[in-house]
């Protein structure tokens, strides 16, 4: 032995627990041949070794350089030690303690475990609850930390002497697999009717493979609750599943076998082929490829698809032995309630829906959606971050104490900060729903245990009507705490700027549905001048007016009535009619009576109520049946063109700067029948990229700020999204466009706690 | 328009013109009221119950009624919401420089007319001028004073868990017609509900005197503001059935193409009521059997958690029905 024994105590912080981090350490220690033991502990794992000083330091080197695929270190503190050292390496029980330790996500299933799966001679074969440190539940599984057997729902099913061995050696690939578990000891699956009797069967996979093979539809109970699955190439059942569901049009998920079957139903470049095969597995939303053998009611209307590959054994069983090539896998919900987590609840809610249900008894903790993702400019941008992202941490870099935010009233999500992270929960929902609120309450609770924090700030939107406001007031209210108070958009640009650690000032371009100003006015085609803790509002759209609130919101026809009655003023009831299939014709008049007394009228700047003007005016949706659906028809069909003329929008200087999309839709309407309707939906989009551009131009050269945030839902249109980045790049100015978080309202508690901690900053740096 | 057919500001002036006025408008109409600077009234010793409420309706004539028959029945079914029979009435009178003595001269035998059937005695009042645009042709205040029977306890806080809400009739009349005869919408079949509810809330309190909890009229803010209010004082969870809730098809149909929710839209001859489980339907079928409250429907009912109040939808969701808060304004992104 080379030099005299020294001791040594590492704490390593970060992604360390269910992702195998113990057993590589442990082959670490043994292939140095060192000495000492590892644990969990509630802020990451406490490592002990003892060697000589080149042993130590190949070790230090190892831990940082041969990490697991799914681990992620953040920080490595290094302390002497004195003592003894033990025989050889050892694997201690975990010790309870502060929970500063990160709450692994799940994963999807590994080769491994797969390979096994699908292996007659394996104990496991057709097992599908096989996993192992490299894969399997986490998130969805943890009640409480350290991340042990015992604090997961696992704790009900003692190992069997085979799984316990794999458990305790720290050789095996399933050493500490925290939801190890094989068909002796573990969890298994079963079917019951809609009546919840149970089916007599051997084989319940086969059984609901037939079913689902004779054209019915499954509820299988999955990672984060249950999904409703039918033969994504069975155009009836397809009907039947959006005629059972309520569900008229909105696009429903598939999954696909495998990444070959992917390839034959949609247009995918690498970038789009390594998010389908991540850990992670989102669901893709890809240019479809048609004709294809899938039911056309999958997607109706639109030029693109949502897919991901399968991530549970489940998932792969079915697929595989039923030789399905896709099958729809949509959220077990009725529609605006959240998932069905529990069996009893799946019976209860979908019993309507579903013919069929795989049920199981490994219980879930959280509720979690799929995650959807895009790649819009070369990068994947999250439209819905959920299961396999949350809960990782987001950027906190202030000195604030804890501080909770509620976010918005649709897609909503809330965000707890802990030291020097922020932490966004899963995808909510909207708030318009009870059982939607009771899950945002119970996940709140979730998280505050997991994070064992205590908020000490509250911050929610500046619209009263939102019910995360009315959440927020009566938390406030009740703990006496402070409540700050944001403006929407303002959010979305904070939410973008802590992410990147962007420090104001700089501009935000906020293109988005809806959200209230601090003038009472609708905003949501916006340009900001951001510092820290106060804004500018400099520009915006030219300010029309909603006719019925809400409903304008839904209905399309109304706010191309309320475009043409900006231009046309009492000439408009004859073009609208033109424009207008006859249904509407009596109510015309009415509105326009609404518009012009101003009768629950509120004026907006929305650039989403712009989109649905213009598909309203191409004729591609009058009334939209789920929330996005006018501007991804109109995105769907500007797809289809190759060029389009570019309209220019004039900037009108008042207060502030104002683009003027009156001009738009006039020049569309003019060329209506010169060019073809998929050339005026991409000129609709290029010219309002073009528009954009030139107003940030002219503000940035005001400003002298060279940074711009691009924020709010209409950025999840790839079309006008990619021409107004591309147009910014050339005028050399640097864009920031998030990629950790959607660009849409499941963004806005993040922004919320950001923009908090900016005021509190702020306020101090007044104070000194 | 001729000098003496519209108010002017000498009318208030306290002179000959007040004097010609009260003589030619008033006295024929309000015969109870005295020569005297106040009425003088000899009571019992049952529970007294007084309220006061203001009267600003544009259009001060509406389908269905008009702002004196309006100021009439507002405060005598705040008086009978507290169970009290209603007894005497002030009124007085804020009118704008310019208005039509006939109109005037039509509100106010309406008023005498819809107090004449309420039987409720307007006992004293007042009249004043103001210049043109101080004012918006013509408010009016009514004070009421009744009395409470012996045994009647009305009290939001006793609602408890089970009890039922019932409501009178459909929903949302005066709320609706008020806005589209204001704006002259062109919406057709539209009449506001106004009425007065004394007799049938005295009927119905006798016979069932013990079994109702709460009453109240869903005036301003309408239906689910009331019903906020039940909730904040029980501090119990409202849950109601959208199937259940009375709505006329032209309201319904009147309030989508508004986008207004005609949760909030106010009602002037309805009354909401919170009873024990058993009793709901009896009293339902009580009430029906009355015109004023011939649509009566059990609409919810009430839990303990979770606290406020909720909607059940037709395809089977709760949807969470918020308090106003200011105008409504829209949250759909
Ligand atoms: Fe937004
Ligand atoms: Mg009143
Ligand atoms: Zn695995
Ligand atoms: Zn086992």
């Amino acid at each position: 032995m080379a030099g005299h024994t020294q001791g040594l105590s590492i704490i390593v912080k970060g992604v360390v627990q269910g992702v195998g981090f113990r057993p590589f350490v442990y082959r670490l220690a043994k292939s140095l041949n060192i000495a000492g033991h590892i644990r969990n502990t509630g802020e990451g794992v406490l490592i002990k070794v003892w060697g000589n000083k080149s042993q130590l330091e190949a070790f230090l080197k190892g831990l940082q350089e041969e990490t697991p695929p799914l681990a992620r270190l953040e920080e490595i503190i290094t302390r002497p030690l004195n003592g003894t050292p033990p025989e050889g390496f050892n694997v201690l029980e975990s010790e309870a303690g502060h929970k500063q330790a990160k709450i692994p996500a799940d994963v999807a299933t590994c080769e491994a475990c797969l390979a096994e799966l699908f292996d007659p001679q394996d104990r496991r074969y057709r097992y599908p609850f096989i996993n192992c440190t490299d894969c399997g539940p986490r998130f969805s599984v943890i009640f409480d930390l350290p991340y042990d057997r015992e604090k997961t729902t696992m704790r009900v099913f003692p190992m069997c002497p085979e799984c316990l061995a794999e458990y305790q050696n720290p050789e095996d690939r399933r050493f500490h697999a925290e939801p190890n578990a094989c068909p002796k000891c573990g969890p298994n699956i079963w079917l019951v009717d809609k009546n919840g009797q149970k089916i007599d069967t051997e084989d319940p996979l086969s059984y609901a493979i037939e079913t689902l093979r004779q054209g019915k539809i499954l509820a299988l109970r999955g990672l984060g609750g249950f999904l409703l699955a039918c033969d994504a190439t069975n155009e009836k059942v397809v009907k039947l599943l959006r005629q059972r569901k309520r569900r008229p049009q909105k696009p429903f998920a598939i999954m696909v076998r495998d990444l070959k079957g992917a390839e034959r139903l949609a247009f995918l470049n690498e970038e789009e082929k390594e998010i389908l095969t991540s850990p992670k597995r989102p669901i893709l939303l890809a240019r479809k490829k048609t004709p294809s053998s899938l039911a056309e009611e999958i997607a109706p209307g639109l030029a693109f698809i949502g897919l991901m590959l399968p991530y549970t054994p489940l998932h792969h069983l079915l697929l595989r032995e039923g030789n399905f090539l896709a099958l729809v896998m949509t959220s077990g919900n009725l529609s605006g309630e959240p998932l069905c987590v529990t069996n009893e609840k799946a019976l209860q809610r979908l019993s309507d829906i579903a013919d069929l249900f795989l049920c199981h008894n490994r219980e879930i903790v959280q509720g979690i959606d799929d995650s959807v993702v895009r790649v819009i400019e070369g990068k994947p941008r999250l439209i819905r971050r959920a299961r396999g992202y949350v809960p990782e941490p987001l950027p906190f870099p202030y000195e604030t104490e804890a501080i909770l935010a509620f976010g918005a009233h649709l897609k909503n999500t809330f965000t707890i900060t802990r030291g020097k992270e922020a932490f966004v929960s899963q995808h909510i929902g909207d708030l318009e729903d009870l059982e939607t609120l009771n899950f945002f309450k119970k996940t709140l609770k979730h998280f505050k245990n997991l994070l064992e924090v205590k908020p000490q700030v509250l911050v929610c939107d500046l619209h009263p009507g939102y019910l995360s406001t009315q959440l927020a007031a009566e938390e406030a209210q009740k703990k006496g705490l402070p409540l700050v108070k944001v403006q929407h958009h303002v959010a979305h640009a904070a939410a973008v700027a802590g992410e990147f650690g962007l420090k104001p000032p700089f501009l935000a371009l906020i293109l988005d549905g809806l959200g209230l100003g601090d003038d009472g006015n609708l905003w949501g085609g916006e340009i900001f001048k951001i510092e820290k803790g106060r804004y500018e509002r400099l520009g915006h759209l030219l300010p029309v007016k909603q006719p019925g609130g809400d409903a304008a919101s839904r209905e399309t026809w109304r706010m191309l009535l309320a475009y043409l009655y900006e231009i046309f003023g009492d000439e408009t009831s004859k073009i609208a009619e033109k424009l207008l299939p006859q249904a509407y014709h009596e109510k015309v008049p009415l509105v326009l009576k609404m518009l012009e007394r101003g009768v629950n009228s509120p004026k907006t700047t929305s650039t989403g109520r712009l989109f649905d003007t213009c598909a309203a005016l191409l004729g591609l949706c009058f009334e939209q049946s789920y929330e996005g659906e006018a501007p991804m028809f109109l995105e769907s069909l500007a797809e289809k063109a190759q060029k389009g003329p570019i309209f220019s929008l004039p900037i009108l200087q008042e207060k502030r700067f104002m683009l003027d999309a009156r001009t738009l839709i006039k020049d569309l309407l003019k060329n209506l029948d010169k060019y073809p309707r998929e050339e005026l939906a991409l000129a609709f989009h290029l010219s309002l990229a073009r528009g954009f551009k030139d107003i940030l131009l002219l503000l940035s050269q005001k400003t002298k700020l060279k940074n711009i945030v691009l924020a709010g839902g209409v950025f999840q249109n790839k079309i006008l999204t990619e021409a107004l980045v591309e147009s910014l790049n050339k005028e050399e100015l640097k864009v920031y466009l998030p990629e950790k978080l959607p660009v849409n309202d499941g963004a806005i508690s993040y922004g919320q706690v950001v923009w908090a901690a900016w005021v509190y900053e702020r306020d101090m740096a007044k104070q000194s | 328009m001729g000098i003496d057919e519209i108010i002017l500001l000498e009318h208030g002036s306290g002179g000959k013109a007040s004097q010609r006025l009260l003589e030619e408008v008033f006295w024929p109409h309000f015969r109870e009221v005295p020569m005297l600077d106040a009425a003088m009234l000899t009571l019992s010793r049952e529970r007294l119950a007084f309220t006061t409420d203001s009267f600003v309706v544009d259009p001060i004539f509406f389908p269905g009624g008009d702002i004196g028959s309006l100021a009439v029945h507002g405060t005598v079914n705040d008086l009978a919401m507290v169970g009290a029979r209603p007894l005497y009435l002030s009124a007085a009178f804020i009118l704008e420089e310019g208005l039509p003595l006939a109109d005037l001269k039509q509100v106010v035998a309406s008023m005498a007319r819809a107090a004449l059937k309420a039987g409720v005695k307007i006992i004293c009042g007042d009249t004043k001028v103001v210049p043109r645009g101080k004012g918006d042709k013509i408010f009016i205040n009514t004070s009421g004073l009744g009395l409470i029977p012996e045994g009647i306890k009305l009290l939001p806080e006793n609602i408890s868990p089970g009890d039922r809400i019932l409501v009178s009739g459909p929903i949302a009349d005066h709320g609706l017609t008020i806005l589209a005869s204001r704006e002259n919408l062109g919406l057709e079949g539209l009449e506001s509900d106004s009425q007065a509810l004394n007799h049938v809330v005295f009927e119905l309190l006798s016979q069932f005197p013990a079994e109702i909890k709460a009453l109240r009229d869903p005036t301003r803010g309408g239906l689910a503001s009331v019903l906020h209010e039940f909730c904040e004082a029980a501090q119990v969870g409202i849950f109601l059935e959208e199937e259940a809730i009375p709505i006329r098809p032209q309201v319904k149909a009147g309030s989508e193409i508004l986008g207004l929710d005609p949760l909030y839209l106010a009602c002037e001859g309805r009354f909401v009521l919170a009873c024990e489980p058993g009793a709901a339907e009896e009293i339902k079928a009580f009430l029906q059997g009355f015109p004023e409250t011939r649509e009566t429907a059990v609409i919810g009912e009430v839990l303990s958690e979770p606290k406020g109040l909720y909607l059940k939808t037709i395809y089977g969701g709760t949807r969470p029905v918020p308090p106003l808060s200011g105008e409504p304004l829209p949250r759909i992104c």
